[in-house]
């Protein structure tokens, strides 16, 4: 097939585009006087569950910008008519530089404790760029901004719980 | 009577300060609009209304910069030069029926022609006088494109100044009759083109090429200054719409035009600048070779067969 085109139809054309968007309602969000409707699972900043955290150091060790800093040390914990006193990890700082962060999500993918999740608050932008390393207790306080997980697919694979449950009641 | 001169003056004058505002104001709207966008909401209570105003603010703060290699009187007189001959221009198109008009002017467009081709000068002062290399360049080509477009610009007004048999604007709006619409489109098409071209709008601002010359001969310029140049530019779109309202689009012209023929010819005016805005925002710059093959090439041609096909109906008609 030959195609026949006019000369100048693109011109036309491109004056028909502009005036049909002229015409159409404009998408500008109106940001600071109207807040954002963002996704479930918006990317804004890494809220931590401080008590979840068991200093495994997967976080710290995946993060590809080594933007996460842990400290901790070890307490004994002596329970009553055990033969030793147990060992265990207690956190003294866990600080995310959030001017090095790249949004990744690797840490949150890694923690097998489920210590760290996305928030989608964002506007927590600073003056001095020192002040974006946020440390566990304002990390603590993005958790409350978590939003709670989306339901499950009705179409998609039974979770292993589920499947667990089916199991054990086709066995017994 | 000189108070009536007084008070022509300075309704060109209020014109001359107010229109390019309101063509800048509906620029960033429409601009915004058609690219999805809404533009300045801002500034003013409603809709950014006042956004040009509170530009001029901000324009009149900056520091008036002239660069040490510059030729100083020469680079800060080139804003005056472009912004003048606009203002005169604006002095002899006719408004209206009878005389409203700033200054009736039997060799009116003989005038108009004559002053929009200064232009070329203030351009050529500023890149020289700038002793920057991107001004320079942006200058020649300015000098290029002006010099080529002249020519059909004043071919095409000479179509319509033989079709009216007169030179003075208000003549020839007078003259003007809607068949004409047909009989003189080549020329609206070209003197519409090449005024673009004069004021260097988009598609035809490769002399700013804000892209690769960073601006061309308006490089060194700040404040107040680029401000005027800016305005300059509006009120070279305010002109070029309404010498193309009244030579080719009739003017007053139209129902109840002894009344209200001053609404018809603003109205005929912002349509024609609306368009200027829209193949702004439509349409990608032309290149160099692009831009003098169209003058020379396709402009130049229909100009002059359209003066052939004037001159014949013309004597058809006697």
């Amino acid at each position: 097939m030959v195609r026949m085109s006019i000369p100048g139809a693109g011109l036309g054309k491109g004056l028909a585009v502009t005036l049909k968007t002229l015409v159409a309602p404009s998408i500008t969000q109106q940001y600071p006087d109207v807040a954002p409707e963002l996704p479930p699972r918006s990317r804004g900043v890494i809220a931590l569950r401080e008590e979840n955290c068991t200093v495994c150091m997967l976080c710290s060790r995946e993060c590809p910008d080594w933007c996460i800093y842990i400290d901790s040390h070890k307490e004994e914990v002596v329970v009553p008519g055990a033969a030793r006193p147990r060992q265990r990890n207690v956190l003294d700082r866990f600080d995310i530089d959030f001017s090095l962060c790249m949004y990744c999500g690797i840490c949150i993918e890694v923690c097998p404790f489920d210590a760290l999740y996305w928030s989608p608050e964002f506007e927590y932008a600073e003056y001095d760029i020192r002040d974006l390393l946020h440390d566990k207790d304002r990390l603590g306080e993005w958790m409350a901004t978590v939003p709670p997980p989306p339901p499950h697919d009705p179409h998609g694979e039974p979770s292993k719980e589920e499947t667990a449950v089916a199991k054990r009641a086709g066995t017994s | 009577m000189t108070w009536e001169i007084v008070l022509r003056v300075v309704l060109v004058a209020v014109a001359f300060l107010t229109l390019p505002l309101l063509v800048g104001q509906t620029e960033h709207k429409v601009m915004a609009h058609m690219q999805a966008r809404v533009g300045p909401m801002y500034a003013g209570a409603f809709h950014g209304w006042a956004q040009l105003i509170a530009d001029g603010v901000k324009f009149a703060q900056k520091e008036d910069l002239t660069p040490r290699e510059a030729d100083g009187p020469v680079f800060r007189l080139a804003p005056a030069v472009a912004l003048l001959p606009y203002l005169l221009v604006l002095l002899v198109i006719p408004l209206g029926p009878g005389d409203l008009v700033g200054q009736p002017l039997d060799v009116g467009l003989f005038f108009v022609l004559a002053i929009v081709g200064v232009g070329v000068v203030a351009v050529l002062m500023a890149a020289w006088s700038s002793a920057n290399k991107y001004a320079l360049l942006g200058g020649l080509r300015a000098a290029a494109q002006l010099l080529g477009y002249e020519l059909p610009f004043v071919l095409a007004a000479a179509s319509v100044a033989m079709a009216a048999g007169s030179l003075s604007l208000p003549e020839i709006v007078a003259s003007w009759r809607p068949w004409w619409l047909l009989w003189q489109l080549p020329a609206m098409v070209v003197f519409f083109v090449a005024g673009l071209a004069e004021i260097r709008r988009p598609p035809f601002d490769m002399p700013i090429a804000d892209s690769e010359l960073v601006f061309g001969y308006l490089t060194e310029y700040t404040g107040l200054r680029f401000a005027f140049f800016l305005l300059a530019e509006y009120v070279g779109i305010v002109v070029i719409s309404a010498l193309t309202a009244a030579l080719f689009l009739g003017g007053w012209h139209g129902p109840w035009a002894d009344s209200v023929g001053w609404l018809w010819m603003l109205l005929k005016t912002g349509l024609v600048a609306f368009v200027v805005i829209w193949l702004r925002v439509a349409w990608p710059r032309l290149r160099e070779d692009q831009l003098q093959r169209l003058c020379w090439l396709v402009l130049v041609p229909v100009a002059l067969a359209q003066l052939v096909l004037t001159a014949a109906v013309r004597i058809a008609l006697q």
